[in-house]
Order: structure tokens, then C-alpha cells, then sequence
């Protein structure tokens, strides 16, 4: 039967998932730095941007997977604990799909960036889901928390936002050239994740946490 | 030694001057890995049949004048990275999935058909495609539409000189190559990426201008397959998916020919598709260019030239708005 986990197994717990969510960019950068990738420029920028895709689904699946999971007889509330991790790494892998664009493909040349960002659809909402993420982890204190106090929780469905953008960034990308298959799969993912969201707040059930105990 | 002879004592080619010395050490590992297995007892002539088809073979060499004029003295791609990094979606999407799945292709028998509206229709074997005219070596600049450039020695002869033996009547207009669209050698054509086969297409001027290559061979020996083996045309002055690949058909046409990534996104890829720094792609910019194999990250873009400096080309568009004929 599963328990909370003792908050020495929390600690060990987040090591992992702080260890593994790195490894993607210790891979990026092991590669990149000894030559590897043909073209090291479009490595980065795809790897960052899949990346912070992954990782915003994983950010925004624990809410769903707790109420899901949890029984009398098993909280999972816990896995609340990981998700500002998942959101920071988040943030990470976007900064860095932002970084490689602005270094790479234009020298840090604020002008030429801006007259991409407003030219170019799929980049014009890449950047606003940008953008939107960054007031999120510059809050994601303890003490921003609690200086927010309600209005934090209300900052952070900015991530409801950020979502669909990140996919619409994703799908025009891949649009030219009619290779939906990755789109359509996270697309999917992020929809089941907002629809559980919206489902629950319509249907105005309690959350699962006592199911019937008859059998 | 073992490692340099095959069972029939015949030296095994040595790579060409501008193979990189990782490529040939590649193949050295590989025959390496064939003794080794052999010390297991399998037979020689098995294996020696079995590396003939796998993908680190040593490829046939093709002999090749250089023909300085119509070469950049830039330096070459290496190898690995022009058959490592290729778009051809026949065998799946990714960069690297052509190489690691165009090994299907059988590439003999092969055949090109040749019609259309000329007076003598033709269907060539790839061996009278070799013989048809003096194989020349063009090291040309590689410009690929999504903003990555390669240099590539590739090894063929003008288009013209295939054309001139089919005798185009005064209705060709238009040249338009029908590639290879097998289900069974080529996984990808199961997608729905394109609408296959994967169709080109040239105007007749175009088609005839000595850059125009027909060609069978890179870095002096035969067209890996997934560079579009055994026969390809390469137009350098367009944007690389205006060079079809493994080329099944050759047609003479009165009007322009749908080609295939028109047809899939026209607002971004025109029929001319000529090289064009002044013309953006609608998602991105095509003013500069990361040039492969140059170095990692920070090695510096170089600028784009129009028509991909093959500035000979310029006359064949005269008095034509390049941005709206993009």
C-alpha cells in the first residue's frame, strides 16, 4: 500500500528528478562541445525547445496525476512538491531555446530579433509563451509565495496560457512541411491535461479522494 | 593483410584524396569487424557478399575529370557529414533517417525513362547513363532552402547532353523528374508527408544551362544512396529540394509541372525557388547561411549570395520579379 514518502525519501527523490531533467542538457552539451551534431545550431534549438515541451506537460501533469492517484488509503499530494522543480526546469529549457535563437540566429542584435518576433507567427507566440513563463519563475520563492499571497495563484494559470501557445508554436513550425506526428501527440497531451482542468471545474465534483469502499 | 584484401586478393579501393581520413578509418573499422567475425568461421565470400550491401561498403569509384571552370575552390563538406545530414523524406524525416534507412534502396537494375514531347523517347539503363558523356568532377555549393549550406564534389555531366539525345520538340517548354516512390525500399513513402512520387521541375532554359548537372557520382565514387542514388540532377543556383533524387522518370512538358513542395505549401516554396538573400522564407530569413562542417556553434554564418553566386545564371531571369517568381 503506498504512503507518503518520508521527507529524507523526498529529498532523494528530488535529487533524481533534479539529476534526470538535467541530463537532456548535459547530453546537449556533451555532444555539442566535442563536435558531434552536424548542425549544432539546429541541434540546440530543436533539443531545447522539445525540452521545455516535455517538461512543461510533466509540470503540468502532477495536479491531474495527484487527484487521479490519491485514495483514503494513498495520498499523492506529495508529487505537489516536485512541481515547482519541473516548472523551473521548464523555464530553463525554454531561456535556453530563447538564448540559442538570440545568439545564434541573431547575434544578440535586439532589432533583427524584434523584426523576427513581429514578422513571423510561429515565432510571434513562441515568444509571448516566453515571456509569459518568465514572471512564473521569477515568483517561484518561498517568499514570493508568500508576498503574493492569492495573487500568486492567480499569476501562475498563466501557465494555462502558455501551454496552448507553446503547442501553436510547435504546430506552425512543423506546418510547411506537413509533419504533424510530434505536434498532434503534445498537443493531445496538453489537452488532456487542460481538459481534466476544466472538466473538474465544470463538473464541480470534489476531488477524488474517497472512492467507495464496497467491492 | 588481411584487413586491405578481399578474398579475391583484389586491393579494395583506397579512399579519394578529398575523403576524410575519418570515413576510410570508418571503413577500416568495418573490415576490421569483417575479419573478426570471419576468425568466428563464418565463410568469407558470405561476408564478402554481405559487406557489398551494407551501408560502410566501399562504394565504386567513378573516374572523373575536374572540371575547374564550373568549381568552387572552396573547401569541401565532409563526407560523413553530406551523407549523414540529408533531407529525403522517401526515407523518413529526420536529417539522419536517410542515412540510416536508405541502405533498402536497390540501385541496379535502375532505369530512366525519358519522354515526353521529344522525337526520339528513350529508357536508358544506369550503365548507359554512366557512358552517355565524359564524367566530370564540379565541386558546387550546396544551398539547402532551411538555411544550412555544403560544398560537395559531386561527379556527373551536363543535363544538356541528355537532353540533346532526346530531341525536345518545340512544345517542351518544361522539364519535370519524377523520383522513386517504392513503399518496400523506402519506408517513408508510407507517410503522408508529400504527395509521392516526388516530382521537379525545370523550364527548358533552365534545364539546358551547362550548370545543370546529371549526376551519378560524389566525392569519387557513386552517390550514396541517400544522396539520392544512382542518379540525381543537381541545379546549384536553387535551393537543394530543386535537385530531384533517384530519378525514375524524365518528362518534356508544354506547362509548368506541379512540383511537389509547391503543391504542399506554395506560399513558401516557389516553382523557381532560385537562391535569394532578398526574398525571405515566410518563417524564416535567407540572408546568411551556416555552412556544414564548419566548426560547432559559434563559427560565424556566411551571407547568402544570390542565385548562390552562380551569377552565370543571372540572364536566364531578366526583366523577371524575383520576389513575386520566388
Amino acid at each position: 500500500m503506498a504512503t507518503s514518502p518520508t521527507s529524507k525519501q523526498l529529498t532523494a527523490l528530488k535529487t533524481a528528478v533534479f539529476v534526470l531533467a538535467l541530463l537532456p542538457f548535459l547530453r546537449m552539451a556533451y555532444l555539442i562541445a566535442t563536435g558531434q551534431p552536424v548542425d549544432p545550431v539546429a541541434f540546440l534549438t530543436h533539443g531545447s525547445g522539445d525540452w521545455a515541451l516535455y517538461l512543461l506537460c510533466a509540470t503540468l501533469a502532477v495536479t491531474p496525476l495527484r487527484r487521479i492517484m490519491s485514495s483514503r488509503s494513498a495520498s499523492w499530494n506529495w508529487l505537489v512538491r516536485l512541481r515547482r522543480m519541473l516548472g523551473l526546469y521548464t523555464f530553463f529549457y525554454a531561456a535556453l531555446h530563447f538564448l540559442t535563437f538570440f545568439w545564434f540566429d541573431h547575434d544578440f542584435d535586439v532589432a533583427a530579433m524584434w523584426k523576427d518576433v513581429l514578422k513571423r507567427p510561429f515565432i510571434t507566440v513562441g515568444f509571448i509563451a516566453f515571456v509569459l513563463l518568465t514572471p512564473l519563475a521569477a515568483t517561484s520563492t518561498n517568499a514570493m509565495i508568500k508576498r503574493l499571497g492569492r495573487n500568486w495563484a492567480r499569476l501562475h494559470k498563466l501557465i494555462y496560457a502558455v501551454a496552448p501557445l507553446a503547442i501553436l508554436h510547435y504546430w506552425w513550425m512543423k506546418a510547411a512541411k506537413h509533419n504533424f506526428e510530434q505536434p498532434i501527440i503534445w498537443g493531445v497531451v496538453v489537452a488532456v491535461l487542460l481538459g481534466l482542468r476544466v472538466w473538474w471545474s465544470v463538473s464541480r465534483k470534489p476531488a477524488k479522494l474517497a472512492p467507495s469502499v464496497r467491492s | 593483410m588481411l584487413i586491405k584484401r578481399n578474398p579475391n586478393g583484389i586491393d579494395l579501393p583506397f579512399p579519394s584524396e578529398i575523403t576524410p581520413q575519418e570515413v576510410y578509418e570508418d571503413r577500416r573499422r568495418f573490415m576490421a569487424r569483417i575479419a573478426a567475425t570471419a576468425a568466428a568461421g563464418t565463410s568469407l565470400w558470405e561476408l564478402a557478399n554481405r559487406a557489398a550491401f551494407a551501408q560502410g561498403a566501399p562504394a565504386q569509384k567513378l573516374a572523373a575529370t575536374r572540371s575547374a571552370a564550373f568549381s568552387t575552390n572552396e573547401k569541401a563538406t565532409p563526407f560523413s557529414d553530406a551523407t549523414h545530414y540529408n533531407n529525403f523524406y522517401e526515407f523518413g524525416t529526420d536529417k539522419s533517417d536517410p542515412a540510416e534507412n536508405a541502405g533498402s534502396l536497390r540501385t541496379r537494375p535502375w532505369t530512366v525513362q525519358i519522354d515526353g514531347e521529344v522525337k526520339k523517347p528513350l529508357t536508358l539503363d544506369i550503365d548507359q547513363l554512366l557512358k552517355l558523356a565524359p564524367l566530370e568532377e564540379r565541386i558546387y555549393r550546396l544551398r539547402c532552402v532551411e538555411g544550412w549550406s555544403m560544398v560537395i564534389p559531386w561527379v556527373g555531366y551536363s543535363l544538356s547532353n541528355l537532353i540533346k539525345q532526346v530531341e525536345p520538340t518545340g512544345n517542351a517548354k518544361y522539364v519535370e523528374f519524377t523520383s522513386l516512390a517504392d513503399k518496400r525500399q523506402m519506408p517513408g513513402v508510407n507517410s503522408r508527408v508529400l504527395d509521392w512520387p516526388y516530382t521537379e521541375g525545370l523550364r527548358m532554359d533552365e534545364a539546358m544551362h551547362p550548370l545543370a548537372l546529371l549526376t551519378v557520382g560524389m566525392y569519387g565514387q557513386v552517390l550514396a544512396n541517400q544522396n539520392g542514388a544512382p542518379v540525381r540532377v543537381i541545379v546549384p543556383w536553387k535551393y537543394g529540394f530543386k535537385s530531384a533524387k533517384s530519378i525514375v522518370r524524365i518528362r518534356f512538358v508544354r506547362d509548368q509541372p506541379r512540383t511537389s513542395w509547391n503543391v504542399s505549401a506554395p506560399n513558401e516554396y516557389g516553382f523557381y525557388s532560385n537562391v535569394n538573400p532578398n526574398v525571405d522564407h515566410p518563417r524564416w530569413s535567407q540572408a546568411s547561411e551556416r555552412r556544414i562542417g564548419e566548426g560547432g556553434l559559434f563559427t560565424p554564418k556566411h551571407k547568402t549570395l544570390l542565385f548562390n553566386g552562380y551569377d552565370q545564371v543571372a540572364s536566364l531571369y531578366s526583366g523577371m520579379d524575383l520576389k513575386k517568381f520566388y
